[in-house]
């Protein structure tokens, strides 16, 4: 139905106008402020300053580029682990056996936990007193006292099994969506031509998943890239900075020091990655395309 | 294992994959599926457990299977520490965001399913823009707008702020849901006399109750987790939410672990719960291709 009414605008008035104050203004008023010394606490010093910002940035951060490589560590790790782990998951409870249903509701429930709350729970089951660890040391596993979070050589394999048990489930969900799409006779087809079970999913199952797996994989990247609830509750970005993300910068520069105008210039860094995944992302879905 | 009887048909859909095996036992089946069906569930289910079991033994005691059991921690982090106000408060923050959000989904939706306008093209395209804006990056500009509005410290402030980041996801699957109904059944209507709106209300909303549910849940389940807009525009303590309320129990060092325990119980229940019920939904509306438009 082709029209030429007010009707469609004004039924998508609400949203472009949510969308222009909360998300494009914003976006402007970032590059704005990038340019400028803005300091909440110092407003006698706010002015135009002009590129220093990005050159303090670029030359003078070690903290800037210690944060990007550990964003750039913790997105492949996480996804890929993700990926891996949900893709298992969806093919265990796409099969047909008792109490399937419960055993989804049970397996995806992580998923709708906030960072915040991951956190409080996975910090009960590290802590060095009372914890998972000092339980198994009395059953003669580990070392008692063993705090995983303070010490810097088990600290981001922690945080990192923490966000999967947060973050598996949505793999999971989205592949099984997909998985459930896959018509049965194909694999009828395979199993008369003889392939196995391995050989079905390599020529079945797989390339059926191909697309929702790109996409899947790319949408998660960006949000894990942006995840910073779980990481700023769970190590602050410690010990000593080790686990500090590009976005867990800035939220810091902005929460605790203030520092509206540098992190503006960080959040610029953040968003040229972003972008570079986003026209990714539209390519890969190839946008538009649709009739 | 009989595969055939496992479920009442009301329940769920029939299994899209017919069971392969038929009646003769395979040993292989358990290592495939039972066992790491088993890992995983403990996987997920242990750091649930150990929440619970710290909210419910006595201060002190290290029983792995708490009894007698205690509601001391509630007790303290509800009345004494004020989860009870902080779970009003998320409580209205995510009814708040359900609400509107699906609303404007809804139309939005609609329009995105039904109409072709002149700049549909580049709506779209922002809508899955945003899909990579986060608000922690946005949340320097964001704090100086609700400062300049009078938004900050006010429940208002933060059901706009969770709307405004989750409508767009919400609207894009809301127009795939809308898409799956049927249009001719509108237009007959509508040839029988019905303006659009009345052939919209009669016909194709009754059709989309499991995508109200599946997008008002998301709604609200984003907005009760939201922690980062809580936490920067919410600083009176009136006006904390749950997640905040968490994060300053978290930050204590030497924490009353039961109390955290506690409420973190508090905030997991409703999620979990409203979870439980829509999953099934969820995998269905993305199944039916609600995610590719």
């Amino acid at each position: 139905m082709r029209t030429r009414t007010w009707a469609p605008y004004a039924l998508i008035a609400p949203t472009l106008v949510l969308m222009a104050v909360f998300l494009v203004y914003p976006i402007a008023s970032v590059g704005w402020f990038s340019l400028r010394q803005h300091t909440v606490t110092q407003p006698w010093k706010n002015g135009f300053i002009g590129f220093e910002n990005f050159r303090r940035m670029l030359f003078e951060d070690q903290l800037f580029w210690q944060s990007l490589a550990f964003s750039a560590k913790w997105v492949v790790v996480e996804v890929g682990l993700q990926l891996v782990l949900g893709l298992v998951l969806a093919l265990i409870v796409n099969e047909t056996f008792v109490g399937r249903a419960l055993a989804r509701s049970l397996v995806f429930s992580p998923w709708a936990v906030s960072g915040v709350l991951t956190t409080g729970i996975w910090i009960l089951l590290y802590n060095p007193s009372t914890g998972i660890f000092q339980q198994l040391a009395q059953w003669g596993i580990g070392d008692p006292g063993t705090s995983v979070l303070g010490d810097p050589a088990t600290v981001f394999p922690a945080t990192v099994v923490t966000e999967l048990w947060r973050g598996v489930p949505f793999f999971a969900i989205l592949l099984l969506a997909d998985l459930q799409t896959i018509p049965n006779d194909l694999y009828e087809a395979a199993s008369v031509d003889g392939a196995g079970r391995w050989r079905r999913f390599v020529s079945v199952t797989l390339p059926h998943l191909r697309d929702a797996i790109v996409l899947s994989t790319l949408l998660r990247a960006v949000w894990e890239f942006n995840n910073v609830d779980l990481i700023y509750t769970l190590t602050g970005g410690g010990p000593a900075n080790q686990t500090t993300t590009l976005p867990l910068y800035v939220a810091r520069k902005a929460v605790d020091s203030h520092d509206f105008g540098y992190g503006s210039a960080l959040t610029m860094a953040g968003f040229v990655i972003l972008l570079f995944f986003s026209i990714l992302y539209l390519r890969l879905s190839k946008f538009g395309s649709r009739a | 294992m009989t595969q055939t009887l496992t479920r009442p048909a009301t329940v769920s859909p029939p299994p899209p994959v017919p069971p392969r095996r038929k009646k003769h036992r395979d040993p292989g089946r358990y290592l495939r599926l039972h066992l790491p069906l088993l890992l995983y569930l403990l996987f997920t289910l242990i750091p649930f457990y150990w929440m619970l079991v710290f909210a419910l033994r006595p201060a002190g005691e290290t029983a792995l299977v708490p009894w007698p059991i205690t509601f001391e921690h509630f007790d303290t982090v509800w009345n004494g520490i004020g989860f009870g106000l902080f779970f009003q408060n998320s409580l209205i923050i995510a009814l708040g965001t359900l609400v509107v959000v699906t609303v404007f989904a809804l139309m939005g939706g609609y329009a995105l399913a039904r109409f072709r306008f002149r700049g549909q093209r580049v709506f779209l395209l922002a809508l899955l823009c945003t899909q990579f804006i986060p608000g922690a990056m946005l949340l320097i500009p964001l704090f100086v707008i609700f400062k300049s509005a009078g938004l900050l410290n006010s429940l208002t402030g933060l059901v706009i702020a969770d709307t405004a980041f989750q409508l767009p996801l919400a609207l894009i699957l809301m127009s795939g849901f809308v898409r799956n109904v049927p249009v001719e059944l509108e237009e007959a209507a509508m040839v029988d006399g019905c303006s659009r709106l009345r052939a919209f209300f009669a016909v194709t909303l009754p059709q989309l109750r499991p995508a109200l549910v599946a997008v008002g849940s998301f709604a609200f389940i984003g907005a009760w987790n939201n922690f980062l807009f809580a936490l920067m525009f919410a600083s009176k303590q009136d006006k904390f939410t749950l997640p905040v309320g968490l994060s300053y129990a978290l930050g204590e060092f030497n924490t009353d672990f039961g109390a955290l325990a506690a409420g973190g119980v508090v905030a997991a229940v409703p999620v979990v719960l409203v979870f439980a019920v829509v999953q099934r939904f969820l995998v269905q509306g993305l199944s039916a291709g609600a995610v590719k438009g």
